[in-house]
């Protein structure tokens, strides 16, 4: 694939129709982001983290049930309610559209998570990265993400540190990053399915550019104005919002 | 030297006024040191939760905001009984006011630092609070929390000022009636008031300027709180009412609050002449107002939201009328009209001091509940179906809210004995000055010449001194 044109829009796309719902993508993630784990009653508490989650959709009624997985994570939108309000300009858009997280500017005060409309933030609640990181564990820390201090909301950075990298190898070699490619976050790396994508929106050329423009793409909540720019693909209507 | 006597007769007649400061019996100490033991529990929780984090309250995924909140949102609202009606009060020259203005501009600024204390609990990082401080450190001024601290700290100062500067004629008062390290305490904070004319006419001024000013500050205080959940576009919090909504809804808090603490402070000091059935009367008269005007509100907001029937919102609208915050909800229409309504509406039960106090105890239980059920169940309805949430509040936010109503009431004990809660000097310019001015001002009002007496009247030297 060619080198970018202009500034990238990086965006994401998953196949709703291909995915399995095997869980991979999260935990690739929770490797590469060092994101911890939580104990069942934490769990059940709703405190465990994840920045990809695979939600349980389950449509129908007894015996003609379906269950449909759906990966949710940070939709990296363009008009980012979760940005509007920060009080410290600790999470923010950068010019290439990636909603990112400032940790040592963090004040903790969930502003941002309660007005992502898709509850894809993350809370601290306890100090992680101290004692509570077993011995056995620290071998695997990715040395390329920060572990996070107790009481900041951490989020999906599209693996940020991912194409920091990837810049600097295009630097070296005197070129810009590849539109498709060569920067993939792990979850996309990592799937079996061959369910997710990942590249430039801003590149016609692109295979996400290409979905996004298919009749099968649409975005979550699209009707809220976020913008996102991670574009779900499934056949048929989308109903993922049943109500009891 | 008939004038002389009747200073003297005047003194003794406000002796009751000095007696809490000059006085302080053992009762005073058995209180004072119970509300103690609540606080330091109350600090002790507080602790807890700075060793080991937000963990240790209810608080999850996606119920990011409970009990701390609601009690910011609660303090900020019990605040606007003290500045704001004091101020519309000498403003509109209403002479009933004089008693009160001390106790309610007492509880503005003192809950103030419960309200600010309450969103630095919630805080993750305590640590950082300061990191908010626009153009200084990384404070965005796009952000309505950043509103909330600006306009806060604003009303704190504001309100400061206008707490202090009708106390400095008082403590001049007192500064030459005690002796000790009081004594210099006193006239290191009286500013070297003499009690000239010109003294006089400066500091009326001045509370004038204040007075106007209070006004639209603590007006823009509520508006940018409830813009923190309006802002958003979370169902039922982003709506357009929630401005004017939560301002009437501060105010209807803080006359409760105002009522409550005067029967208490009547009782305990023993101010029955001061504060008489008729003060509390008229402010059970601006209570019953303020719940029609909230239910007017709460009704708007539930209304539109029914008839837009977006799913969304109607999710959180069924939880909130039946399902699990039913209980919230309905007390809340119980104690913020049910009751109150029912009570100030009878001039039988209104015109006693106790049906005013069961009522304004009511109104402050149910703007508690109505701050509550705006914060929650939003949170626990969000948009997306599969993260419904739960919250219960643990051991820790209860002690934490019960500890921070302790050392406020504490703190407010604590004002009583260093400084009049009534206001000396502005009873006794009622006394000399009001009941002659207001006998002029209805005489311009009526037919005929606006001042027929004015060449009788001459100025008469203050008696403050
Ligand atoms: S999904 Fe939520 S956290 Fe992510 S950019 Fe959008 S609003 Fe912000
Ligand atoms: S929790 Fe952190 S990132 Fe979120 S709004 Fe508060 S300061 Fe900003």
């Amino acid at each position: 694939m060619a080198e970018a044109k202009g500034t990238p829009r990086w965006g994401m796309a998953i196949d709703l129709d291909r995915c399995t719902g095997c869980q991979a993508c999260v935990v690739a993630c929770k490797q590469e982001n060092n994101v911890p784990f939580s104990s069942p009653e934490e769990a059940a508490y709703g405190r465990e983290m994840a920045w990809i989650r695979v939600m349980a959709i389950t449509e129908g009624e007894y015996p003609k049930v379906k269950t449909r997985y759906l990966p949710m994570l940070c939709q990296q939108c363009d008009n980012p309610p979760s940005v509007k309000v920060c009080p410290t300009g600790a999470t923010y858009k950068n010019p290439e559209g990636i909603v990112g997280q400032i940790y040592p500017r963090c004040i903790g005060c969930r502003y941002c998570a309660n007005a992502c409309p898709y509850q894809v933030k993350d809370f601290n609640w306890y100090n992680w990265s101290g004692f509570r990181w077993p011995q056995e564990m620290r071998q695997s820390l990715n040395p390329d993400v920060s572990l996070r201090p107790r009481g900041v909301i951490e989020k999906c950075t599209f693996c940020h540190h991912r194409l920091q990298k990837a810049r600097d190898q295009a630097a070296i070699e005197g070129r810009k990053v590849k539109s498709e490619g060569e920067y993939v976050p792990a979850c996309v790396q990592s799937c079996p399915a061959q369910a997710m994508f990942f590249g430039d929106l801003n590149d016609p050329e692109t295979t996400i550019a290409k979905l996004a423009r298919s009749s099968r793409a649409f975005k979550m909540l699209d009707e809220l104005g976020t913008e996102p720019k991670v574009i779900y693909l499934k056949e048929g209507e989308w109903s993922a919002t049943p109500r009891e | 030297m008939r004038h002389l006597e009747s200073r003297q007769a005047l003194q003794d007649e406000d002796a009751v006024l000095f007696r809490p400061i000059l006085r302080t019996g053992g009762q005073f100490y058995l209180v004072a040191a119970g509300l103690l033991a609540v606080a330091l529990w109350g600090f002790y929780a507080f602790s807890q939760q700075l060793r080991y984090g937000l963990g240790v309250t209810g608080l999850n995924r996606p119920v990011y905001w409970g009990f701390y909140i609601t009690n910011f949102v609660f303090f900020i609202g019990i605040s606007h009984a003290g500045t704001l009606i004091s101020a519309i009060l000498r403003l509109c020259r209403a002479e009933w006011r004089r008693p009160i203005t001390r106790m309610a501009e007492t509880i503005t600024v003192l809950v103030l630092f419960f309200g600010l204390g309450s969103i630095i609990m919630d805080l993750g990082r305590p640590d950082r609070a300061l990191f908010v401080i626009p153009f200084l450190q990384y404070g965005r001024v796009q952000s309505p929390l950043v509103w909330d601290v600006m306009s806060i700290s604003m009303y704190l100062t504001a309100s400061t000022i206008y707490l202090y500067m009708p106390l400095i004629p008082d403590i001049a008062l007192l500064r030459d009636r005690v002796t000790g390290w009081r004594r210099g305490f006193y006239r290191a904070l009286s500013l070297g008031w003499t009690g000239s004319p010109r003294q006089h006419r400066h500091l009326e001024i001045a509370i004038a300027i204040m007075a106007v000013l209070v006004i639209p500050i603590a007006v823009s205080v509520h508006t940018v709180v409830s813009w923190v959940f309006a802002m958003t576009i979370q169902p039922m919090w982003h709506s357009t009412i929630f401005g004017p909504y939560f301002v009437a809804g501060a105010i209807f808090s803080g006359i409760a609050a105002l009522i409550i603490t005067m029967a208490l402070i009547r009782k305990v000091y023993h101010l029955e002449d001061y504060l008489k059935p008729l003060h509390f009367n008229y402010l059970g008269i601006l209570l019953l107002v303020m719940t029609m005007l909230w239910f007017y509100f709460t009704f708007a907001e539930y209304i539109t939201t029914y008839y837009g029937s977006a799913p969304d919102e109607m999710a959180v609208f069924w939880e909130k009328l039946t399902g699990r915050y039913a209980t919230f909800f309905w007390a809340m229409v119980l104690f913020d009209f049910v009751i109150p309504f029912t009570i100030l509406a009878y001039n039988r039960t209104r015109r006693t001091i106790s049906g005013t106090v069961v009522a304004s105890l009511s109104v402050v239980i149910g703007m508690w509940l109505e701050r509550f059920t705006i914060v929650v169940p939003t949170l626990v309805n969000p948009r997306l179906p599969w993260s419904r949430g739960v919250y219960f509040p643990t051991w820790v936010e209860i002690s934490v809210t019960v500890g921070a109503f302790a050392t406020f009431t504490l703190l407010y004990m604590l004002f009583t004995k260093f400084f009049p809660i009534v206001s000396i000097w502005e009873v006794r310019e009622g006394r000399e000055r009001g009941l002659r001015e207001v006998e002029e001002r209805i005489r311009e009002y009526l037919p005929g010449p606006a001042r027929p007496e004015k060449a009788r009247v001459s100025p008469e030297p203050p008696l403050v001194r």
